[in-house]
């Protein structure tokens, strides 16, 4: 009886696995099948390194570096402010503070993640977008910097608690060793614990990041939009996602601008695949 | 265990099914941002005279109203501009068969901040600083200040219509587009926000969003022209230089539930509604 109802669940489970991995592949099919049609109409190389979107003039000018070039600014923005900050929490989280402190802390950064990021975004409008104008005398306070903070925020709960949860288990003799030695705490932080932590450190920036690419909502209510090359952090840029975003209900199927959004999402899985991609390489290296 | 997941689950497809069925009086209208207000009135006041009736209203844009009656998901697309012949091509493939009822005009209002002192534009400055060739507030006899160009995304009727009738000056040959760095805004409410907080920016949308935050600007159609105000009776005559009727469009001629709205927002009550919500009526 107890082996059946193993066997049973032992089954469920390696459909559950396969089904994904099925789902992932049926995914990225789509959209290949869709996308890849885009090519009979633009050049890939077109695409990829075209400097106007205007996706419903006639002609359609369906270039993206503009686009690509706004979510690697926006996403290299907020991973600058959020890697230092939510590792620097997650020691103080996982080293230094008192039991009380760190149970309210991480449950400040639990609700931290659970606010949708529609809401980050309307929050951004309202404080921080005048907030940038004024600091910085801008012309408009829509940049890509204040896409940035805005990200960091909401990439910080996922950097927090997986890096915290990494240093969490580092095994305790190794401080204890460190300890024995007379290391002091911040040396056995810094030389010990980091660096054994490093993988998951890693893991918890790359999903992190990963987080911050794909997120649209925020992005697309505080960037401004504007399809223009940026020439600066201060400029309003137009990120991949949220042109999808914008853009899908007006693209009637079976149109140009359809196919060039879903080859925009080709785009976007490509460059998750390289950060993943990334992520394992520097994983394998360390062990 | 078992027998409670299974009264969920028949409590579950009960209920919905119950929403299914519900289904048959309920309409659901989708489009146009500039006109989301006012379908969502006409709606109201629907359904406070006909109960039993359910008709939901949403926005999105002209773009995402049409593709979605294209593709069958809603019963009524409100629409700002005209449907493209491509888009009755892909439409009439998929067996659907758009129909075009005019229900309102609007008057699209070109506005800057309160503290602006730029207060009248003629139709070549507007396509100049929309398009990116006039940058500098300075060139229009205002301050020395860089201009921040504000427009709606491309899913807009709004966007279209501006570019059509403004940028391109009804030319269809012309190649104008918006200015590159024209920050794209998702919605009306964004342009107001954005014009009611920043002295530099500039902005479009249908007249019913104009406030106390925002300043209209008059328009001239020439530099010798007479300077107009978006204001209902200089739509109504015509004197305003941009503005454009706003559609409903149906799959085939009205039927049912659907012909009753659509009946209902053109009779007396319903362009009294117009109206109220700062548009302008097509019927009297």
């Amino acid at each position: 009886m107890r082996k059946t109802k193993e066997f049973i669940i032992e089954k469920l489970i390696l459909v559950c696995g396969l089904a994904s991995i099925f789902f992932v592949v049926l995914i990225f099919l789509f959209l290949l099948k869709e996308g890849l049609a885009l090519f009979n109409i633009v050049g890939p190389l077109k695409f990829l390194f075209g400097k106007s979107w205007y996706p419903i003039s006639e002609p359609p000018q369906l270039g993206i570096l503009p686009l690509i070039l706004g979510s690697l600014l926006v996403t290299f923005g907020a991973a600058i402010i959020s890697i230092p900050i939510g590792i620097g929490c997650a020691i103080y989280i996982a080293e230094i503070a008192p039991l009380k402190i760190k149970e309210v802390l991480k449950a400040g950064i639990e609700l931290l993640a659970a606010i949708p990021s529609v809401v980050l975004g309307f929050i951004g409008i309202v404080t921080l977008v005048p907030l940038v104008k004024n600091v910085f005398h801008l012309p408009t306070g829509l940049t890509a910097l204040s896409g940035s903070i805005m990200l960091a925020f909401m990439a910080m709960p996922t950097i927090v608690s997986i890096a915290e949860d990494a240093l969490y288990s580092v095994p305790k003799n190794y401080k204890e060793g460190a300890f024995a030695l007379g290391a002091t705490h911040w040396q056995t932080i810094w030389r010990v614990m980091l660096p054994a932590a490093s993988s998951g450190i890693v893991a918890a920036v790359m999903l992190g990041i990963g987080r911050v690419i794909g997120e649209t909502m925020a992005v697309m209510m505080i960037t401004g939009n504007a399809a223009v090359i940026p020439n600066s952090i201060l400029a309003p840029v137009r990120t991949l996602t949220a042109t999808i975003a914008a853009e899908m209900g007006e693209a009637v199927v079976g149109s140009e601008h359809y196919f060039a959004l879903f080859a925009i999402g080709i785009v976007l899985f490509v460059i998750s695949f390289a950060i993943n991609a990334t992520a394992d390489l520097f994983l394998h290296k360390r062990q | 265990m078992f027998k409670r997941m299974i009264t969920i689950l028949t409590v579950f497809i009960f209920v919905s099914s119950a929403f299914a069925a519900s289904n048959k009086n309920s309409i659901q209208i989708k489009g146009s941002d500039t006109m989301v207000n006012l379908g969502q009135a006409w709606a109201e006041k629907y359904m406070e005279k006909n109960p039993g009736d359910f008709v939901a209203v949403t926005g999105g844009g002209s773009g995402t109203g049409l593709s979605s009656l294209i593709s069958g998901t809603c019963d009524i697309a409100m629409s700002s501009r005209n449907i493209k012949e491509k888009e009755v091509a892909i439409a009439q493939k998929k067996g659907i068969n758009p129909t075009e009822i005019k229900v309102a005009l609007d008057g699209l209002a070109v506005v800057v901040n309160p503290s602006n002192t730029v207060n009248k534009l003629t139709l070549d400055q507007l396509a100049g600083v929309f398009s990116g060739r006039i940058t500098n507030w300075k060139e229009l006899g205002g301050r020395d200040k860089k201009i921040v160009v504000l427009s709606r995304e491309v899913n807009s009727g709004t966007h279209v219509y501006f570019k059509e009738h403004v940028l391109r000056k009804n030319d269809p040959e012309s190649k104008e587009e918006f200015s590159s760095s024209a920050l794209m805004l998702s919605s009306s409410q964004a342009i107001a926000d954005e014009v009611a907080g920043n002295p530099d920016a500039i902005g479009y949308y249908g007249m019913g969003y104009i406030s106390k935050k925002q300043v209209p600007v008059a328009i001239a159609k020439d530099a010798g022209g007479e300077y107009v105000e978006p204001v209902i009776e200089n739509v109504l005559n015509g004197k305003y230089p941009i503005s454009r009727p706003l559609f409903l469009y149906t799959n085939g001629v009205p039927s049912g539930l659907v012909k009753k709205f659509v009946d209902y927002s053109l009779s007396a009550e319903g362009q009294a509604i117009v109206l109220a919500t700062d548009f302008v009526p097509v019927k009297k």
